[in-house]
């Protein structure tokens, strides 16, 4: 059985279709290995080579590799979710209501949509302790400091945008008592709340802005922030790392 | 006198500009980074426009509030649909706004301890609006109050004016 599944891969192997993908050869080399990382297009943005030190748990807790998962798993169930969610007032109760109740497991969906939020939230937090606490923001980091930044505000935004959404009493003093702080701004305050919400009233021009910015506008500018991230940690030489973690040993 | 010509500092060959003069190049450069200025400014300016309706599907701010006989003297009527209270004094009536100063919640008028009251962050106001506790930064405003040719009450959010102001009828 083994040996007919390894000689089917190999006639795989040696078709024009998988030789025009896979331009390397088998990665059983350095050099190989190397260069079927350049040539992805998903993985030419990492890493070629990683120091052993940074793979340690101690090293990052994985917190920026959880907060990028959560963001996927908030797209996946973010995407599924608008199959069954009309922005516009009353509808958007109802809709949220028949997720919960009507929908095959459209609870399980919008609960996981809602916890991922809030432990992205989190998790970003998290994140940006553990990098400020280890001198992550130090050169030659500091310009991927500022963008992890930025993306921590778009994560504030995606949740503050998602909080509305449901359409409930909840959602409506939430934006209504968040809007109100920004007409505290001076002179322009008055006019970002009439033009964030459309109107001067939390109604269905707000429930409009805020959806797009929620499922268009905001997740855009987080996944290509994420991407000049991702490219940053590698061009700047890796995870900043504790001395201590390594042991005295590279 | 006359200076000699220094033989050691090299001439410029060819044609050279003086340093404030502007080549063609130079003025190709501005003018076309200013025409790129002004239409960037110019598509602010109609995507600002796009973003502020037009047309709102909100209650008018401008509304009647019934004959003045619906409201009894010393009474204080709060109107759900434009979060406004009618208040009819002896002295005559005045409008206020029902929208807690301090972060926009509805206020509640409590007739037992005369006072109105906001539920979100505990702001106490007098029936004309004066702050009595709580963290609301201002009075609640009063807005402007008038009669209509038949004889309603006309209130105007738009508009609002000092609390002496009132109106008899």
């Amino acid at each position: 059985m083994a040996t007919t599944l390894i000689s089917v891969l190999q006639n795989l192997r040696e078709t024009k279709v998988w030789k025009s993908v896979f331009r390397r050869g088998p990665a059983n080399t350095n050099r190989t290995r190397s260069l079927a990382v350049f040539g992805n297009l998903f993985l030419h943005w990492l890493p070629v080579k990683v120091r052993e030190k940074s793979l340690r748990v101690r090293a990052s807790y994985y917190l920026g590799s959880i907060s990028f998962i959560l963001f996927i798993v908030l797209l996946v169930t973010g995407i599924l979710l608008m199959f069954y969610y009309h922005p516009a007032a009353p509808q958007a109760y109802r809709d949220m209501k028949d997720l919960q109740f009507v929908v095959s497991n459209g609870v399980l969906l919008r609960n996981l949509h809602r916890l991922a939020a809030h432990l992205m939230v989190l998790a970003v937090f998290w994140h940006m302790f553990h990098v400020f606490y280890r001198r992550g923001y130090k050169p030659p980091h500091e310009f991927n400091w500022v963008v992890g930044v930025v993306l921590l505000l778009v994560t504030l935004f995606l949740s503050y945008t998602g909080y509305l959404l449901p359409w409930d009493q909840l959602a409506f003093w939430a934006v209504t008592v968040g809007t109100n702080i920004i007409s505290a701004m001076p002179f322009v305050g008055a006019k970002i709340r009439f033009l964030v919400l459309g109107g001067n009233i939390v109604g269905e021009n707000a429930l409009l802005r805020f959806y797009v910015l929620h499922v268009v506008i905001l997740p855009l500018i987080a996944f290509l922030l994420i991407g000049v991230h991702f490219w940053r940690v590698q061009k700047d030489g890796g995870l900043t790392v504790k001395p201590k973690d390594g042991d005295g040993k590279e | 006198m006359t200076y000699a010509k220094n033989s050691s500092i090299p001439e410029a060959s060819g044609s050279v500009h003086a340093e404030n003069e502007l080549t063609r190049r130079d003025f190709l450069n501005e003018i076309t980074l200013g025409a790129l200025g002004i239409a960037g400014l110019g598509s602010v300016a109609v995507t600002y426009q796009f973003f502020s309706p037009n047309v709102l599907f909100e209650p008018s701010m401008t509304f009647r509030a019934g004959n003045p006989d619906l409201y009894p003297v010393n009474s204080v009527t709060f109107l759900q649909d434009q979060l406004v209270y009618i208040v009819r004094m002896p002295e005559g009536f005045y409008a206020v706004s029902a929208v807690c100063t301090h972060l926009g919640c509805i206020t509640t008028w409590h007739p037992e301890r005369d006072l109105i009251e906001c539920p979100c962050h505990g702001s106490k106001f007098k029936q004309d609006g004066t702050k009595v506790a709580g963290p609301a930064p201002r009075p609640l405003p009063h807005f402007a109050i008038s009669l209509t040719a038949d004889g309603d009450l006309l209130v105007d959010k738009l508009q609002n004016i000092k609390p002496a102001q009132v109106l008899k009828v």
